[in-house]
């Protein structure tokens, strides 16, 4: 049975971790609230991006630009946005297990983030580029990205690059997701890119200035780095929330922990009181 | 009836409340957009937009960008909208500076990209000052 010493050393221990959760849950929840109005203020202009894109997209066939292009092939590239730092909870499982089931199991990576990298190396696949995304994320530092995923696809050497990222839903929950960037398929990526805001079809019909091929020039490369910048601010607001939750839930754990081992201690140290003044009482008895 | 419109960067949602007109930097030239404006899909280069709201008249700095046009409504998106008040005259200056060191730099044949957005860069500090220093 554990004597009082050892209770009290282990109270001093779980006390000590729990300061730490605590410490690093207050950082998580600082820099949340920061990645999250980042993810929302981007989701604006992601929005009506693709909106337009979508109004404008009946006038064009897939011939019109080499974006669009859908190909035979089958080979593919994707673009993994992963954390740096573990203790973010499920986050990075999840994402992994929803790599596995939707992309081709000989597709080629390109990663951010060091832990599904590590991972990803470890599985054998073949990586192609890893690029490195500072926080909170500049949009100067996704565009190289967009453009290495962009000369990829126009090169010929994949027939389709996707994004594997974690969508940011809400604090307690984000879901991870695997959207295809190249050929362009801006219906289906108006789901995931928070698109209550967006409709399939508005009827109108609209002119060019200065003409619709320009526009459609200079519109594409636009939604494709937007894309990209988005998904890594929803990867951030989600992994910054992820971890603020499973720190909090830490901190709880050890609080709950410390309670029932003092509620130990306690009793261990009133029973050896009562057995001394027993001691005591029969010794007194004893010299009657 | 009033035309909405709604100007959004990547930061924020910078303007959205109904107008009475507002004139956009077409890449064509300067465009004035009334309620009930055939529809339109522009590209917009850095310059100044301005728009009758409430029966004032206000003027924003914008950066290259597109406008989609409707009927009733005008959107506008863009990498830069900024009030007189929010440019710096001094910062803008150092911007511009920084990016044209930076041209120099660069390989033009080499990196077409990094040159455009460098460009476009200037260009839209350039259409900054240039409305912050006239409406002096």
């Amino acid at each position: 049975m554990a004597n009082l010493r050892d209770i009290r050393r282990r109270i001093k221990s779980v006390k000590n971790t729990a300061q730490i959760t605590r410490a690093m849950q207050l950082v998580a929840a600082a820099k949340m609230k920061k990645a999250q109005d980042q993810a929302l203020a981007g989701r604006e202009y992601s929005s009506h991006l693709t909106q337009v894109l979508i109004d404008i997209r009946k006038n064009f066939s897939e011939e019109s630009h080499p974006l669009l292009e859908k190909r035979e092939g089958k080979r593919e590239l994707v673009l993994v946005i992963s954390t740096d730092k573990g203790l973010c909870g499920p986050l990075n499982t999840n994402l992994a297990r929803k790599l596995r089931a939707v992309a081709s199991p000989d597709a080629d990576y390109v990663t951010v983030g060091r832990k599904l990298r590590v991972l990803l190396e470890k599985l054998g696949s073949n990586i192609v580029a890893d690029f490195v995304v500072k926080d909170p994320v500049p949009f100067a530092q996704t565009r190289p990205i967009a453009k290495f995923l962009t000369e990829q696809f126009l090169s010929g050497k994949y027939d389709k690059v996707s994004i594997a990222f974690t969508n940011f839903v809400n604090t307690l929950r984000q879901e991870p997701e695997v959207v295809t960037l190249l050929p362009i398929r801006e219906q289906a990526n108006a789901e995931v890119f928070g698109a209550e805001t967006i409709t399939a079809d508005r009827g109108h019909d609209f002119t060019f200035e200065p003409n619709a091929a320009e526009v459609l020039a200079a519109i594409l490369p636009l939604y494709v780095n937007y894309e990209v910048f988005q998904a890594h601010v929803e990867s951030r607001a989600s992994e910054h929330s992820a971890r603020m939750v499973a720190m909090k839930s830490a901190t709880d754990n050890a609080k709950k922990f410390i309670k029932e081992l003092t509620l130990e201690y306690n009793k261990l140290r009133q029973g050896a009181i009562t057995a001394e003044l027993l001691e005591i009482t029969t010794a007194m008895k004893a010299m009657e | 009836m009033p035309l909405q419109l709604d100007i959004v960067t990547p930061e924020k949602k910078a303007f959205s409340a109904p107008v009475d007109h507002v004139y956009l930097p077409g890449a064509d030239g300067e465009l004035g957009v009334l309620p009930m404006h055939a529809g339109l899909v522009t590209a917009l280069k850095p310059g100044e937009l301005r728009y009758l709201h409430n029966g004032q008249t206000t003027t924003l700095a914008i950066g290259s960008g597109f406008a989609e046009i409707t009927q009733e409504k005008v959107v506008v998106l863009t990498d830069m909208a900024l009030g007189e008040d929010e440019i710096d005259e001094k910062s803008t200056e150092e911007a511009i500076e920084r990016a044209q060191e930076k041209l120099k730099s660069v390989d033009h044949s080499m990196d077409a990209e990094e040159v455009a957005y460098l460009q476009s860069v200037i260009s839209k500090s350039t259409a900054a000052l240039r409305f912050k220093r006239r409406s002096h």
